[in-house]
C-alpha cells in the first residue's frame, strides 16, 4: 500500500469509490443488513434500548479494537488486550479495596496497561523479538500477576467510582453511560491522531513498508514503540470501563477477548499486514460482532455457541473478500 | 566457548537443565525412575507423558512455521478430535469394545486432517494469511465441538480407548510411545530426504524456491494437513486422558504453548530454517515447567507468570540483539559453521536473512 493516502491515481471515473474504502463500505452494509434483518424478524428490535445497549455492552471492547488498530497497521498484533485488560480491572478493584482515593486509582489502573505496551514495544524493537511472541508473553504476564493481586472476584464499592460507573444521560430517546462516552472519546482521538498526525502518517508508513519508512527517515523505532504503547493504555482503559460495566475486578475476565478485538479488527476492512486500514471500520466491526450476540439473544432458541460459528464465518467471508480485492489491485 | 554460547540449543537445554535441577533439589527423589507392575514409574516418565500432546502440536507447528506459516487453529481441532471421538463412542451399541474404539480414533483423525486441509487450502490456494485463515477455525471449531457434543461434557467408559491416554506400552506411556513414535517418523522423513530443504527454501523465499522448481503451493498445504492430523491424534490422547470432550476447555492455548516452544527451540516466526530438536526441548522445556509449578508449591494460578518469566528470559537471550552482543563480547568471527549438516547453504544464509529484518 501507499504511504501517503493522496497520491494514490485515481482510477476510473470520480464518482467511483476509492477502493480503500471498500472493505469498509463491506463492513457497513453488513451491519446495515444485520439491522434490517433484525428489525423485521423481531418487534423490539430497532428500538433506542437495544441501539444503547450494543454501546453499553462493547464499550470496552470498542477501545481495545481502536488498539489492537495502531499495532495492527505497523505490520504487528497485540495478543495481551484481553490479559491487561483484565489486570487494570483487577488492579482498580485491589485499590480500591485497600481504600486508595479514585483520583490515584484511575490513572495507575490505565498506566498499568501503558507500561506493559512500553514492555512489549521495547521487547519487539530493541531486541527484535517477533510480536506474536512479545505480546503472548505479555500475555501470560499479565493473567499471571492478575492471580498474584487476587484470585478472587473483587467487587467495587467505593462512592466516586460507583456514582462515576452509574451515570447516565438521556440523548433523545438513546442512553448514554459514561463508559459510551469515554469510548467514543478515544475513537475521535484515535481517529484524529492516526489520520491528522505525524505519528499517524508514520504508522501507516511502517505498516507499508519498514525499510521505505527507515530509509524516509521516519522516525520508525519512537513511532513502533509508541503503537504498542497505545495499544497497551487502551486496554488498560478497557479494563477501567470493564470494571465500570461489571462493578468488580476479577481474574478470568477478558480471555479470549484478544480474539474479539482482532476479529472486529479485521472484519473492520484492516489489513492483518499492515499500512492499510482504519479506526472507524474497527468500531463497526466490533459492532457487526456486538450485534451477532444481540440477534442470538432475541433469536432465544439458538445456543450460544452459534456465536463463534457465525463470527467465523463473517471472518472468513470478510477475509476473502478482501483477498479479492487486493489481488484485482495488484 | 562462544561456540558452544552461539549454538541453537545451549539455552534451551541450560533452561532445562536449571528447571530439572530445581526440581531435584526442591525434592530430592524427583529424578529417579522407578519400575512398578513391569512399567516405569517417576516423574521423568510423568512429563514424558504429559508432554505427549504438546510434543505432536509442536511438531505439526514446526512444520508450519517453517513455511511461514503459523496454525491457531489446533487448539479448537483438539477439542473438535476429542467432541467426535467420545460422541461416537458414546452413541455407538458397544462402548467398550475394541472396534469401536478404533472407528472413533478414526473418524476423530479423519475429520481433524479435513480440518487441516481447509486450512491449507485457505492458504495456500486462497493466499490467505496463515494467521488469519486459521483464526477462523480458531474461532468457529470449538463452536462446532459444542455443536458435536450438545453443549455438554461427554463422558464415556471404554478401556481400550482409555489405555491410549493412561496405558503403558514396553513399560513407557502408551500416550509418550505414540507421540515420540510420530515425531520420530517425521523427523527421519524430513531429515533424511529432501523434504526439509524444500520446507526450509519455501519459507525462505516463497517465489524463489517456486521459481526453482519447488511445489511450494503443495508443500504448504501438506504442512497445513500435517499439523490437522497432528492436532487431531493429540486431541484424542487429551480426550482418552481425562474420558471427557469439554469443548470449551480441551486444547485450551495450546497452541500458545506449542508456539512457545517452537520459539524456544530456536525456531524462528519468520519461517525458513527449522530445528526439530529444538522443539523436543522446548516442549519438554514447557512440560516441564508445568510440573516444576507443583513440585516447588507454586500457586497454579500464578503459573502463567512463571512461564512468561521463563519465555521471556529466553527469548531475549536468544534475541539477534543479545547475540550480537554475545559475540561481541567473545570478540570472535561472527559466522557460525552450521550445527547440523542438515541444510548447510539455506542454514548460512538464514542470519542474513534476520539481520535485514531487525
Amino acid at each position: 500500500m501507499t504511504t501517503t493516502i493522496p497520491i494514490t491515481p485515481p482510477t476510473g471515473s470520480r464518482v467511483r469509490l476509492d477502493r480503500r474504502y471498500l472493505p469498509v463500505v463491506g463492513t457497513f452494509v453488513v451491519l446495515a443488513l444485520m439491522l434490517i434483518i433484525g428489525g423485521t424478524r423481531y418487534e423490539n428490535f430497532l428500538t433506542p434500548a437495544v441501539i444503547s445497549n450494543l454501546f453499553i455492552n462493547n464499550a470496552h471492547l470498542i477501545v481495545l479494537a481502536v488498539g489492537m488498530t495502531f499495532v495492527i497497521l505497523t505490520g504487528g498484533i497485540d495478543l495481551s488486550v484481553g490479559a491487561v485488560l483484565a489486570l487494570s480491572a483487577v488492579v482498580c478493584a485491589a485499590l480500591f479495596q485497600a481504600g486508595w482515593p479514585a483520583a490515584v486509582v484511575i490513572p495507575v489502573a490505565v498506566l498499568a496497561g501503558t507500561v506493559i505496551g512500553l514492555a512489549h514495544g521495547v521487547m519487539i524493537h530493541v531486541f527484535g523479538v517477533q510480536p506474536f511472541v512479545a505480546t503472548l508473553a505479555g500475555m501470560f504476564f499479565a493473567r499471571g500477576l492478575c492471580f498474584l493481586i487476587a484470585p478472587e472476584s473483587i467487587a467495587i464499592n467505593e462512592g466516586s467510582f460507583v456514582a462515576l460507573a452509574g451515570w447516565s444521560a438521556p440523548l433523545g430517546g438513546f442512553r448514554v453511560t459514561s463508559s459510551v462516552l469515554i469510548a467514543l472519546a478515544i475513537v475521535a482521538v484515535g481517529f484524529v491522531s492516526l489520520h491528522y498526525t505525524r505519528f499517524g502518517r508514520t504508522v501507516y508508513a511502517i505498516g507499508g513498508g519498514e525499510q521505505s519508512a527507515l530509509l524516509m527517515g521516519l522516525p520508525v523505532a519512537r513511532t513502533k514503540v509508541l503503537a504498542y504503547v497505545v495499544s497497551g493504555t487502551c486496554a488498560g482503559l478497557g479494563g477501567l470501563l470493564f470494571a465500570m460495566f461489571s462493578r468488580s475486578g476479577y481474574a478470568l475476565t477478558g480471555v479470549a477477548m484478544e480474539l474479539d478485538a482482532i476479529a472486529a479488527v479485521v472484519i473492520g476492512g484492516t489489513l492483518l499486514t499492515g499500512g492499510t486500514g482504519f479506526v472507524l471500520g474497527s468500531v463497526l466491526g466490533v459492532l457487526v460482532l456486538g450485534l451477532i450476540q444481540t440477534i442470538i439473544t432475541f433469536e432465544g432458541t439458538l445456543s450460544s455457541w452459534w456465536t463463534r460459528i457465525v463470527i467465523g464465518i463473517l471472518l472468513l467471508v470478510f477475509v476473502v473478500l478482501q483477498r479479492v480485492l487486493t489481488y484485482r489491485r495488484t | 566457548m562462544s561456540k558452544l554460547l552461539r549454538h541453537h540449543l545451549f539455552w534451551p537445554l541450560t533452561a532445562l537443565v536449571v528447571l530439572l535441577a530445581a526440581n531435584a533439589l526442591a525434592r530430592p527423589g524427583f529424578l529417579s525412575i522407578g519400575l512398578r507392575d513391569g512399567h516405569l514409574v517417576g516423574a521423568p516418565v510423568e512429563i514424558l507423558r504429559t508432554s505427549a500432546p504438546l510434543l505432536l502440536i509442536a511438531l505439526g507447528m514446526t512444520l508450519v512455521i517453517a513455511t511461514r506459516g503459523i496454525d491457531l487453529s489446533v487448539g479448537a481441532v483438539v477439542a473438535v478430535s476429542g467432541a467426535v471421538a467420545l460422541s461416537h463412542i458414546a452413541s455407538s451399541p458397544d462402548p467398550t469394545s475394541p472396534t469401536t474404539a478404533f472407528t472413533a480414533v478414526g473418524i476423530a483423525l479423519a475429520l481433524c486432517l479435513v480440518l487441516g486441509v481447509w486450512n491449507g487450502f485457505l492458504v495456500s490456494v486462497l493466499g490467505i494469511q496463515p494467521i488469519i485463515a486459521t483464526l477462523i477455525l480458531m474461532t468457529a471449531g470449538r463452536g462446532v465441538a459444542m455443536l458435536i457434543t450438545g453443549g455438554m461434557i461427554t463422558t464415556v467408559t471404554s478401556p481400550p480407548y482409555k489405555s491410549l491416554g493412561s496405558g503403558f506400552t514396553l513399560g513407557l506411556p502408551t500416550a509418550a510411545v505414540i507421540a515420540f513414535g510420530v515425531f520420530a517418523l517425521v523427523a527421519l522423513v524430513v531429515r533424511r530426504t529432501a523434504l526439509g530443504m524444500l520446507l526450509e527454501a519455501t519459507g525462505i523465499n516463497p517465489a524463489a524456491s517456486r521459481l526453482s522448481g519447488v511445489r511450494s503451493r503443495t508443500l504448504t498445504w501438506t504442512v497445513y494437513a500435517a499439523s490437522g492430523l497432528f492436532a487431531g491424534v493429540a486431541g484424542v490422547l487429551i480426550s482418552a486422558d481425562t474420558m471427557a470432550a469439554d469443548a470449551n476447555n480441551a486444547g485450551l492455548f495450546i497452541e500458545l504453548d506449542a508456539i512457545l516452544a517452537v520459539v524456544i527451540g530456536g525456531t524462528a516466526l519468520s519461517g525458513g530454517k527449522f530445528n526439530l530438536s529444538g522443539t523436543l526441548v522446548g516442549v519438554l522445556v514447557i512440560a516441564t515447567l508445568e510440573r516444576t509449578v507443583t513440585v516447588l508449591g507454586i500457586s497454579p494460578l500464578v503459573t502463567p507468570l512463571f512461564m512468561a518469566l521463563v519465555v521471556i528470559a529466553v527469548t531475549l537471550l536468544q534475541s539477534p540483539a543479545m547475540r550480537a552482543r554475545l559475540t561481541a563480547a567473545t570478540r570472535r568471527r561472527p559466522p557460525a559453521p552450521p550445527a547440523d549438516g542438515a541444510a548447510p547453504a539455506l542454514q548460512a544464509d538464514a542470519p542474513t536473512e534476520t539481520e535485514v529484518k531487525a
